[in-house]
């Protein structure tokens, strides 16, 4: 037998130098990786720091109980009551508007989603309608609501529609929030398996029926995901408010009917409070555009900690086989 | 280019010349229950050329010993099969072999590898697993064209990337060598997930063997395979030990019977028996060995 | 024996549906797609709406309302006292400054918010320690929330202040004291501030998307002795384009549109800021195509400022919606190699 040396088949034995398998460039990349991850670690701290700091220095209880008041300097203009009921109702509305359609839609593009073409228009524009700008919606909405059929939702002013109302502006928020709702929603029924609907369908119910009794309520983190996702959405945006809510620093009604009235009329969200109330707003009162902003800074924080509470909880919960 | 120093070389001695193929009833251990046509026929002693050497090697997940105490020797010009039931260290141990088993947290060693001689603790990590590839049980081809997959080794290890007419040589070496190129000489840059599984596979081997290694990890590399597939890649695994160290880990013993020249049978952790395909298959000294290949458990 | 009847109110009583024609399916199909046909027809009376509303004002200016010539604030003013007195509507508007205050503030941002994020993203999934993650994740989702006013005001009590009175020179003031004030309220706040409201949501999508890179493929490349940079760079980041593409469009169609916190910080005056000006440029104030309808919502009434101000958000609709097919288009070429989006 000859001796042996490894015969060197296929390509030739090259080997690169050691050392190499790190090149100078993968070294610059990752270390640029740490000095930005770094950097907006501290960029971050610094945002949450500073509002923190700053809300809780000017933030006071009273500001939350008493309604904003025409004056001069800091002390005399009241605080931010309507503002934040204002937000409240605002979300409410918008919601109530956006969940039912939104995961009405959801499940016609999921289970149903005939005629294709139907379908993949219904796609399109929902994805559309996510990347509008939001004041582009809100002047869509002064069109829609100073048009004859929906003006009675707004206020006049010697017969002339105004087109500014809680109305208005929860319709163009649902808007805003319907595109976040569709797709989560879509998303937690698409991961329900086909095996379960299957399953529903051999016993004889109706699609709607499985819909509304199986995988609905198996998709609700989903929904409630994508709900609270887009409420927050909802109460951060301040375009839309300043278009169509009228920008009174009070509630303004237009007539005495008790709910439908107050609706019917101007106010303002926390928001439009703080844009007014910035040094480049006409209130100029930066204490307490810090305390209004520092409130809407706690809400955002407790919807997201909610969707993480949703989140974790459904990891934890059904698991289909 | 570096010079590599020459492994150390072994002839075989007679007792190692692999046995005429085995026949049931012709007065051999009765505890070989196979009823297979012949074995790959008798090759002449080959060249076996000792590559990596385990000595006493321990890994532990955590405080779970996955591997106890195993040594034994890996070689080019010849297949080594783990094989054992399931949850018996094979895969940790192959694993170990390009220190994979560092990426898992909380894992630690103890005992020595080596390769050509050198601890492979002492080697770049990234350096070892350009002379030690592995190739997995699911084809894991990368979303890119042929060409690319198996000329991403190639571009990537070299300090500088090449020119593609640079390493299109090598590309088809490497597919030729992983008796792909056939197929696929045609249109390189066709999408390598469009590939049958088998295909897929068999460019996975393709892929390692461009690092041209010194030796060839294969992880139950056919069980998501059909047996045609299955059959293209154990021929193929046939024709690479001459130049490559193979370590294949199976859970199926026919395939072992078929291809591998050594036997290490793991139970637990630890090594129980390891030898020739021969003896093992034929007359194996353990009893737990005996139960194993006589399916006895699994 | 008496025999249990068990009705089910999900199939309601077999001889009324025979009445009624139809199954509940149908119904509840014919009733959810008029609700799609809804919402579709409601982005088609969008984009109808706001096309009529704007049509008056293109149509007095033709191309030129893209182009430049004149000072568009006195433009507006033109416009806006036009209305007011009920004279003969002024209409001439020519939008280049807002159009070019827009471009620049939007690509700068978009372009510094994409590496940054695609780098931080990377950090994030692949190489932080997992202390480090567990803080990072909730605080980008947590960024990517925070409603633009509050960035404004952010920018406008520390940001501007900060480059008005600390990077602005006294004699870099008054050289261009006859035309523009340079106060702080600037390009380089607008791009700043920009960017660090985007940047969240970009790393939000970038790391979602390299977080679904399938683990065979990294080990995979790792078991062929590549480093685990270059792997998750070269196998990983490049898997994941297809939602580098979305993360971009999304955060190129939320800067575009951003009208609050610009209106806030970028001065609020219809000048076209001149990189040849060197490093005032940065320092220059405009105003953008979004916060020009904000600072003037107030006459939305009066007609020709409406068809001026419906124009311009005519021109933001068109851009985003170039966007999204933007978007659609870049990812059916992926789709070849086996990247799925």
């Amino acid at each position: 037998m000859s001796v042996a040396t490894p015969a060197p088949a296929g390509p030739s034995r090259k080997r690169s130098e050691s050392g190499a398998s790190w090149r100078w460039s993968d070294r610059l990349g990752l270390g640029l990786a740490w000095v930005l991850g770094l950097l907006f670690c501290a960029v971050a701290a610094a945002i949450v720091i500073y509002f923190l700091i700053e809300g809780i220095r000017y933030l006071r209880p009273n500001l939350l109980v008493t309604n904003p008041t025409p004056g001069v300097s800091e002390s005399e203009t009241g605080g931010f009551l309507d503002p934040l009921l204002g937000t409240l109702i605002l979300g409410a509305m918008s919601m109530a508007i956006a969940v039912p359609v939104g995961v009405g839609i959801a499940v016609w593009l999921s289970e149903f989603g005939r005629p294709t073409g139907l379908a993949r228009l219904a796609e399109s524009a929902v994805e559309m309608l996510a990347g509008e700008p939001s004041v582009v919606l809100a002047l869509f909405g002064a069109v829609l609501f100073t048009a004859g059929h929906l003006g009675f939702l707004s206020q006049t002013s010697h017969g002339v529609v105004l087109g500014q109302s809680f109305f208005a502006a929860a319709a163009m928020l649902s808007l805003v929030a319907l595109p976040m709702v569709v797709a989560s929603t879509r998303e937690g029924l698409q991961a329900i398996p086909s095996h379960v609907r299957e399953a529903s369908y051999a016993v004889g119910k109706t699609k709607i029926a499985t819909t509304r009794r199986v995988l609905l309520p198996a998709a609700r983190p989903s929904v409630i995901t994508g709900s609270m996702l887009g409420l927050g959405r909802v109460i951060g945006d301040t375009a839309i408010v300043l278009l169509l809510l009228g920008g009174t620093l009070t509630f303004q009604a237009a007539n005495s009917t008790p709910l439908f009235g107050l609706l019917r009329g101007t106010g303002d969200t926390l928001t439009g409070y703080i844009y007014y109330t910035a040094p480049t707003g006409d209130g100029n009162q930066p204490s307490k555009a810090y305390a209004a902003a520092f409130v809407l800074m706690l809400m955002v924080l407790a919807i997201n900690l909610g969707v993480d509470l949703v989140v974790k909880r459904s990891q934890r919960a059904v698991r289909w086989s | 280019m570096e010079l590599r120093k020459p492994p150390p070389v072994r002839r075989l001695t007679g007792n190692e010349i692999p046995a005429p193929p085995l026949r049931n009833g012709n007065g051999r251990h009765a505890s070989t229950t196979f009823a297979l046509p012949s074995r790959r026929a008798a090759r002449d002693a080959a060249i076996v050329v000792d590559r990596m050497q385990v000595e006493q090697l321990s890994v532990s997940y955590g405080s779970k010993p996955a591997v106890k105490s195993v040594s034994l020797p890996i070689r080019q010009g010849e297949v080594l099969a783990l094989i054992g039931p399931s949850g018996c260290g094979k895969t940790t141990l192959l694993r170990s072999l390009n220190r994979l088993t560092e990426l898992t947290r909380g894992s630690s060693l103890s005992g020595r590898i080596t390769l050509d001689g050198a601890d492979i603790a002492m080697l770049e990590p990234t350096a070892l697993r350009r002379r030690v590839t592995m190739v997995f049980q699911q084809p894991n081809p990368f979303p890119m064209s042929v060409f690319d997959n198996v000329a991403y080794v190639l571009r990537e290890q070299a300090s500088r990337r090449p020119r593609k007419a640079a390493v299109r040589g090598a590309v088809r070496d490497a597919l030729a060598r992983a008796g792909l190129l056939d197929e696929v000489a045609d249109n390189l840059d066709h999408p390598a997930l469009r590939l049958s599984g088998g295909q897929q596979q068999r460019l996975c081997i393709a892929r390692a063997l461009a690092a041209d290694p010194e030796v060839l990890l294969l992880d139950e590399p056919c069980s998501a395979l059909d047996p045609l597939s299955t059959r293209l890649i154990e021929e193929l695994i046939l024709k690479l030990r001459e130049d490559v160290a193979v370590v294949i880990v199976t859970h199926n013993l026919q395939q072992a019977y078929r291809i591998a020249d050594s036997v290490a049978f793991m139970y637990l952790g630890e090594l129980v028996e390891y030898g020739s395909a021969h003896r093992m298959f034929g007359s194996p000294r353990e009893a737990r060995t005996r139960e194993y290949i006589s399916g006895a458990f699994g | 024996m008496d025999r249990d009847v068990y009705v089910d109110h999900d199939q309601g009583f077999g001889f009324l549906e025979q009445d009624r024609g139809l199954s509940q399916d149908q119904r509840a199909e014919l009733g959810l797609g008029a609700l799609v046909f809804l919402v579709v027809g409601l982005l088609v009376a969008l984009f109808a709406f706001v096309l009529h509303e704007a049509w008056p004002s293109f149509a007095h200016n033709g191309l030129a309302w893209f182009g430049g010539g004149g000072s568009v604030d006195q433009q507006l003013q033109a416009i806006s006292t036009s209305g007011d007195l009920k004279e003969t509507p002024v209409y001439t508007f020519h939008a280049w400054p807002l159009i070019w205050s827009t471009v620049v503030i939007t690509l700068g941002a978009v372009v510094i918010a994409f590496v940054s994020s695609l780098f931080i993203a990377v950090f994030m999934v692949e190489f932080a320690p997992a202390w480090l993650r567990r803080i990072l994740e909730p605080v980008v989702r947590l960024l990517a929330s925070v409603p633009s006013v509050i960035y404004g005001l952010a920018g406008v009590l520390v940001l501007v202040p900060l480059i008005g009175n600390h990077l602005i020179t006294q004699s870099e003031k008054a050289s261009v004291t006859p035309t523009i004030q340079l106060s702080g309220s600037s390009l380089l706040a607008a791009v700043v501030i920009l960017t660090v409201m985007i940047a969240p949501i970009m790393i939000a999508v970038f790391a979602d998307g390299l977080r679904a890179v399938p683990r065979g493929w990294l080990e995979g490349s790792l078991a062929l002795g590549i480093n685990r940079w270059r792997t998750f760079w070269k196998v990983g980041v490049r898997t994941a384009r297809p939602v580098l593409v979305a993360g971009t469009v999304l955060a190129t169609a939320r800067a575009l549109g951003e009208a609050i916190m610009v209106s806030m910080v970028a001065g609020g005056v219809g000048f076209a800021p001149n990189p040849v000006d060197g490093l005032i440029f940065f320092f220059e104030p405009s105003r953008p195509l979004a916060a020009t309808i904000i600072d003037f919502k107030d006459e939305l009434s009066s007609p020709p400022m409406k068809h001026t101000l419906y124009a311009i958000a005519a021109v933001l609709l068109f851009s985003s919606a170039m966007l999204s097919v933007i978007g659609w288009a870049a990812k059916r070429p992926m789709r070849r190699y086996g990247v799925v989006p």
